[in-house]
């Protein structure tokens, strides 16, 4: 009851102090909220699954940013945040995997890929030029096959 | 008894794609000529009677007939007319007829304007076109018969997701299929030219109208999708990585390199193996898009509902197409014959360069979209792989392309000195370095990745405008430079408008009673009042907000809260101005006590020229199928 | 050189192979990082008489089932019949968890589907839910002697989950 009051009569000072009709930020604490989006973003609202934590408007996403704010003003780092939720959802809760042995594969493959890719290129080039030429069609060539093919079979 | 003629036509076009399918590639391998002159005539057919079938579950949405159960399933007498008829393909079962008809489609133009071509190549491209309209009809008549029988019928239907009932789903999905299926003329190509073992320059003459028309369509079609989630789903994304975006992605940026690959393959006769095998990929690609959506083995917003059986159906279907093609292509590719030479540093080898990058990209952002399914397969537990992921593994792939595309235009055919390129390049450079520090600057911000956005961008566009001046002094540009240029601007200014609502959108979340004000972006946006609105099949609270700029109220904005008639679930329908330079959005949140809203206001400078860019792609792909030099005209 | 040809064919069949397999599996279905640790504490009020309190430290020493439901999860109502013959049984103590649910509801789905629990306790915030890392109702856990999560069923509970995993299970567990 006495807390209640207390905020009634913040709200009412913060009020009376803000400009004139400039709406107020909807969350009390907007420093607090924006660390809230950035974590709850990058994790993977379980009910609705295609939305991330920070949109989804599910029962338990309220309820698990609730938590996270809860965990914010206890002081406690973005890890230890994410462990919290890792610890009773699982690794699924994170839309970035986290780099353990299971994932090697996939942070490092795309770049093995473009390294592998590179150095199959360069070396097809040394290898193809050192193979005489063939056939390129020349623009007379071009010509005669148009021709030939516009002939009515 | 009309959707029995639907249903019949289909059947009636199983019958006919068998025969289009396999008697012209029997007789074009045994020479025939009585089962070659049949794929013209099968083709045109096949056509006429998927009409007939699509056409009637028009009607049937048209007219509401409830005994159809997939009408019954997605449409409802309340919905507005053209939702009905864009709820024809919101469910799997219309969304894969549409996906057939649009192929027999294609396959009709080709059989149309193919007069000139060589007719075992036009007998052996239609039958494969119609061995694919074969083993999709097998699908759609064993699994999912769209003029399935609801008896007794329904009173009314359960009607369509609200999410869909806006114009964005009319166009997205055609335009979208249009591409997808449209890479099978280029696939169907490839394979006949395997088949005849003629592996030469001729072909990909031919494959390059389609292949680019198909490009366009699919360029348009992801595009519209993006635009309409930005729009439609209230929170300002527009892309999220999501499974089936990922799946139109892949094909698009196979796609990319294909068209790239075959001007190399027609003008200098080289990379045939490899554009053969692009040209198998993209379709592969597209299949292996439509199983992904359908088969339920991923979850996706965007997933049709999933029925194990046909999950097996779709992956047998993609293991033939695909793994004959490969085995084929294994068969007969080493038999082609090399191109001309070129050296280390020439348009040729930058090309190739690019098409590695693109193929590694598309592979980037496949292995991203299956790895969860491959490490649940092996039992090594259960991973999301989202956002975070793609955006770090893709921009940085993206970046060496982005340099290429401003430098292998000035780069010659065969061989090029690399003191020339220098020459031509170095004002880009300098113009592109002075963009990346003065704009961030200018903005209030400036950060590295920001910074290497406007470099790319600028780089690209600096190089093109030199190109087209110096273009011009020597004379006309053919539609094929130009369609170049545009095309390469248009991925610049893509980048430029990811990177400005990237780094300066703002946004806020408010409370706001009627005459508050928030501030964003340097506008002001007042709350005039909230108030009771109805439509069609739902009733909606409305506000009413005052869009106001240096004093002068500028627009006034209508975001919605809908509650359709169909769902429980509230709809945000926000409010978006939009202008060349920024979009300023507005969504309506939850009533709060005190007559106040909860409101969201978004700033995002530049967000349209995201679209825009694609746009342009698409338009310059438009110039490029335009160039004569590409259309044989029939003499008649 | 002929051989790199086929790469692209072998890539594909390891794809396919990927793909046949993952037809198999339930990409929505997130299986729980509790197993095999200890069942999270906590002491919420008792559905029947709200003075009175649970916790799970009251069931150390003996194998017992967590049950977690609520009044306006359709799944649970199709759930019950199974817990009717769970609880009959007897195998072990069923203990239910009542998910942010109204007092007034949860009794009289009770009174009207029959009460299969020993007992029902509340978790009205949820939050004893997410330290179980619930994410939807129905769910359960068999938790053994020494207060450590052996099974979690995500969904309701079926004759043939019944019969192959947590009978059998129980069984084992009180041999211990």
């Amino acid at each position: 009851m006495f807390k209640k009051i207390l905020s009634s009569l913040l709200l009412a000072s913060l009020v009376s102090i803000a400009y004139a009709d400039e709406a107020l930020p909807l969350a009390s604490d907007p420093a607090l909220e924006q660390r809230l989006i950035s974590i709850s973003e990058e994790m993977r609202c379980l009910v609705c699954q295609n939305e991330s934590l920070s949109g989804s408007r599910s029962e338990l996403a309220q309820d698990l940013r609730r938590e996270i704010r809860d965990l914010i003003r206890q002081g406690k780092t973005d890890a230890e945040i994410r462990t919290f939720m890792v610890d009773r959802y699982g690794d699924f809760i994170l839309y970035r995997p986290p780099v353990k042995p299971t994932t090697w594969l996939l942070w490092i493959g795309p770049f093995v890929l473009m390294i592998a890719g590179i150095m199959a290129l360069l070396m097809y080039l040394r290898r193809r030029n050192s193979q005489v030429n063939s056939v390129a069609l020349s623009d007379d060539e071009n010509k005669r096959i148009d021709a030939l093919l516009r002939e009515d079979k | 008894m009309i959707p029995e003629i639907g249903h019949f036509a289909l059947i009636l076009a199983l019958c006919v794609s068998i025969i289009q399918g396999v008697l012209p590639l029997i007789g074009a391998q045994q020479g025939r000529r009585e089962w070659l002159v049949l794929a013209r005539p099968a083709t045109q057919i096949s056509f006429l009677l998927l009409a007939i079938s699509f056409g009637v579950l028009a009607w049937c949405f048209y007219v509401n007939d409830f005994s159809v159960l997939y009408v019954a399933e997605h449409s409802n007498s309340q919905l507005p007319t053209v939702y009905r008829l864009g709820a024809v393909w919101g469910g799997h079962e219309g969304s894969l007829l549409l996906w057939i008809f649009l192929l027999t489609g294609w396959a009709f133009a080709v059989a149309q304007l193919s007069k000139t071509l060589d007719e075992f190549m036009v007998a052996r491209v239609l039958g494969v076109l119609g061995l694919v309209a074969t083993g999709l009809l097998l699908f759609v008549l064993g699994t999912s018969n769209p003029f399935e029988r609801l008896l007794p019928a329904a009173q009314d239907g359960r009607s369509l997701n609200p999410l869909l009932q806006d114009p964005g789903l009319v166009f997205h999905p055609p335009m979208l299929y249009m591409g997808y299926v449209g890479f099978s003329v280029a696939f169907a190509f490839a394979i006949a030219s395997l088949l005849s073992g003629r592996l030469d320059a001729a072909w990909a003459r031919w494959s390059r109208p389609w292949t680019t028309t198909a490009w366009i369509f699919l360029t348009l079609g992801i595009a519209l999708g993006s635009w309409w989630a930005y729009y439609e789903l209230g929170w300002g994304g527009w892309w999220f990585w999501d499974p089936v975006e990922n799946a139109s992605f892949m094909p698009w940026l196979i796609g990319t390199a294909l068209i790239h690959s075959l001007v190399v393959t027609e003008k200098r006769g080289g990379f045939k193996n490899w554009t053969v095998l692009l040209a198998i990929m993209a379709f592969s690609m597209s299949l292996l898009g439509t199983f992904l959506v359908r088969s339920g083995v991923l979850t996706s917003v965007h997933a049709f509902a999933t029925d194990p059986r046909r999950g097996i159906f779709i992956l047998l279907l993609l293991s033939l197409v695909v793994g004959s093609s490969l085995f084929l292509y294994a068969l007969k590719a080493p038999k082609s014959t090399l191109g001309g030479k070129f050296s280390l540093l020439s348009r040729e080898t930058l090309i190739l360069m690019g098409n590695v990058f693109f193929v590694v990209a598309a592979g980037s952002v496949l292995l991203g979209t299956l790895y969860p399914l491959l490490i649940d397969a092996l039992n090594l537990g259960k991973i999301s792989v989202g956002p975070p992921y793609f955006n770090a593994v893709f921009v940085p792939i993206m970046v060496p392309v982005l340099f290429l595309m401003a430098v292998g235009p000035w780069a010659n055919w065969k061989t090029t000195d690399l003191k020339t390129l220098l020459k031509r390049l170095w004002l880009a450079a300098v113009l592109a370095f002075v963009a990346a520090i003065a704009i961030p600057s200018l903005m209030g911000e400036f950060t590295i990745l920001t910074a290497l956005g406007f470099l790319l961008a600028f780089w690209v566009i600096a190089s093109g405008v030199l190109q087209i001046i110096r273009q011009c002094k020597v004379g006309m540009p053919t539609r094929s430079f130009i369609g170049m240029q545009l095309g390469h601007m248009g991925i610049a200014v893509f980048v430029i408008g990811v990177t400005m609502v990237g780094a300066y959108q703002e946004e806020k979340d408010v409370r706001m009673a009627p005459g508050d004000t928030v501030t964003v972006g340097g506008y002001q946006i007042r709350l005039m009042g909230v108030g009771p609105a109805q439509g069609p099949n739902y009733q909606a609270m409305r506000g009413t907000f005052e869009l106001v700029r240096n004093g002068k109220v500028q627009e006034l904005m209508y975001p919605e809260k809908r509650n359709y008639d169909s769902s429980t679930m509230p709809m945000t329908e926000a409010a978006i101005d939009a202008g060349l330079t920024r979009d300023i959005y507005v969504s309506l949140g939850e009533p709060l006590e005190g007559n106040a809203w909860a409101v969201r206001v978004y700033y995002k400078p530049f967000v349209d020229w995201i679209w825009g860019g694609c746009l342009l792609m698409a338009l310059g792909g438009l110039f490029a199928v335009m160039d004569k030099r590409y259309r044989l005209r029939v003499k008649k | 050189m002929k051989a790199k040809f086929i790469i692209p064919l072998l890539l594909f069949v390891v794809l396919v192979g990927f793909l046949a397999v993952g037809l198999n599996r339930d990409p929505r279905e997130v299986p729980s990082p509790l197993i095999n640790k200890p069942a999270p504490a906590f002491k919420v009020p008792q559905l029947a008489d709200p003075n009175k309190s649970f916790s799970p430290e009251d069931l150390k020493g003996q194998v017992w089932i967590l049950n977690v439901w609520a009044s306006w999860c359709v799944a649970c109502r199709e759930e019950h019949p199974m817990l009717v013959e769970l609880g009959k049984s007897q195998v072990a103590p069923l203990i239910g968890l009542d998910y942010k649910d109204k007092r007034a509801d949860a009794m009289e789905m009770l009174a009207r589907q029959g009460n299969p629990y020993n007992l029902s306790a509340m978790d009205n915030d949820g939050r004893v839910g997410i330290n179980y890392g619930v994410y939807g109702v129905p769910e359960t856990y068999v938790i053994d002697k020494a207060g450590i999560i052996r099974f979690k069923q995500i969904g309701p509970i079926t004759k043939d989950v019944l019969d192959k995993s947590i009978y059998p299970l129980i069984t084992q567990l009180n041999k211990a």
